[in-house]
């Protein structure tokens, strides 16, 4: 078990002509940690989410990722090729619309077989075991293992994706609103199934969600963004209960209690 | 530093706390001025003011949920007094798994998770493997007589008294050489308000230092070994 973080975002700064979306960013993240990014529409979230991942090259800064062999890599500043295959073997990524995570025209089973067989995978028995197993995680049922995702509910699709960006066990998995759009009791079983999955796998989460409901059960960590500055930066309970910044405040203010 | 507070647990000095409402006009809240105060192993010391001055915000930030805005909050953690207040979030979360406990008034957890589960969770962040940790869960909820058939059912549809209860055994379960107690015996009868404070006082006895909240008599009497009167503000907010 190394000691050091998994990720450390150090001045991360990415502007779109005058407006900044991403300014001066730093924060670390270790194994096993959910840390979860809060903030309206345009505050910058999801740009940091997409440099995390290497879709967003930012103007400066660097994003460090410690892989399987403690290296440090900068992802900035990988060739495309590198950058594909860590990006494909340590970090998972779960969309907020389950239709942009996976492939519809695929099988289930042939939805999480995917990402097994661009590791390496070639044993098809093998394959299916896994993807079976890894339905019955998701609280799929196995018998649903050939059907098209287009048959399945909302919540199930969105638990389908989350299988297949876990089954190759990365070590960071990045997720965008993923319990967005869905009812609240699916809500709630989701949030139940991640942090499970976090825990037992110790991979690293971060959460970008505007629903601070989600963040409090889900996160151990928060960031609060707004214009692309990293206003409050802290442990989940501090940041809500004893919110700093006038931004943080108003957000934390606004929520209905249920 | 006095030689009777080598070995403190918790050591507070100086320690200010206030509020800053942004969204009304940047005010001022004063809260908390001048808290010394230290705890040593085996001493339960109970927070004693009228309504308002401070007690809570004063547990709460000697748990790091609220920041302090001067002073320093030394807790004893792997042998060393480390400045809680000053703490970088992860050092601080290291603190509340090996070292700090917090006994919420209200349970607040993901919906549909088991409670047996619920109150294991604390030693499954450890490291501790999961059946051992679901046997020293299962050992506190018979101790605090939550009936066995309801273990596999999320509390969400508990009684206030069983979802208290649940939340002690939670905050229980991990054997934190430090536990700050908020009010753990308000929404319970008086056999379990009993069987709370026969648990609370067996952990003082073993050692643990402990800083509380309770509003009846009968319960501070029952466990305190210290009052700590909480000092006037030298001037209004």
């Amino acid at each position: 078990m190394s000691d050091g973080p998994l990720l450390e975002v150090r001045h991360l700064t990415r502007r779109y002509g005058e407006r900044y979306a991403c300014r001066d960013i730093s924060f670390e993240l270790w194994r096993g940690e959910v840390l979860a990014i809060v903030g309206e529409s345009g505050s910058g979230k999801t740009t940091l989410l997409n440099a995390v991942c290497g879709r967003v090259t930012p103007d400066r800064g660097q994003v460090l990722f410690y892989g399987a062999d403690d290296r440090a890599r900068d992802l900035t500043a990988l060739s495309g090729v590198e950058l594909r295959r860590l990006v494909r073997d340590e970090i998972g990524f779960v969309h907020q619309n389950p239709r942009d995570g996976l492939r519809l025209g695929f099988s289930a089973g042939a939805n999480i077989g995917e990402p097994i067989m661009a590791a390496g995978g070639r044993h098809y028995g093998n394959i299916r075991r896994t993807a079976a197993d890894w339905l019955r995680r998701v609280e799929i049922d196995a018998n649903r293992i050939d059907d098209l995702p287009a048959t399945f509910s909302g919540g199930m699709q969105q638990r389908l994706q989350i299988a297949r960006a876990l089954v190759t066990k990365p070590r960071l998995v990045l997720m965008d609103e993923p319990t967005g759009g869905l009812d609240v009791s699916v809500q709630a079983r989701l949030l139940d199934l991640m942090r499970g999955l976090a825990a037992e796998l110790r991979v690293a989460i971060i959460i970008v969600t505007h629903d601070l409901g989600v963040a409090r059960l889900l996160a151990h960590r928060l960031i609060v963004m707004q214009d692309g500055r990293m206003v409050e930066n802290g442990v989940t309970d501090q940041v809500l209960d004893d919110p700093q910044h006038p931004y943080t405040q108003l957000l934390v203010s606004s929520v209905l209690a249920a | 530093m006095t030689m009777a507070d080598d070995n403190a647990m918790i050591r507070v000095r100086e320690l200010a706390k206030g509020f800053t409402l942004h969204a009304q006009g940047g005010i001022r809240l004063g809260v908390l001025e001048d808290i010394d105060l230290s705890v040593h192993a085996g001493e339960c010391v109970v927070l004693d003011a009228p309504s308002g001055r401070g007690k809570s915000t004063l547990l709460r930030a000697l748990y790091g949920t609220y920041r302090v805005d001067r002073g320093e909050v030394l807790v004893r953690h792997r042998g060393a007094l480390l400045d809680l207040a000053s703490a970088p979030p992860r050092l601080l979360m290291e603190m509340r798994r090996e070292t700090i406990g917090y006994v919420s008034q209200f349970l607040r957890v993901i919906p549909r998770v088991p409670t047996l589960d619920i109150v294991a969770e604390p030693l499954l962040e450890r490291g501790v493997n999961i059946a051992e940790a679901r046997e020293k869960a299962s050992v506190l909820l018979k101790a605090l007589d939550i009936p066995e058939k309801l273990w596999k059912l999320a509390p969400a549809t508990f009684s206030g008294g069983e979802q208290q209860r649940v939340n002690i055994a939670r905050a229980l379960v991990a054997d934190h050489p430090i536990l700050l107690l908020d009010e753990p015996t308000a929404s319970l009868d008086a056999e379990n308000r009993s069987r709370v404070l026969d648990l609370i006082e067996a952990r003082r006895a073993k050692g643990t230092a402990m800083v509380g909240i309770f509003h009846d008599s009968a319960s501070r009497q029952a466990v305190a070994t210290r009052i700590y009167p909480l000092p006037e503000r030298s001037q209004a907010a």
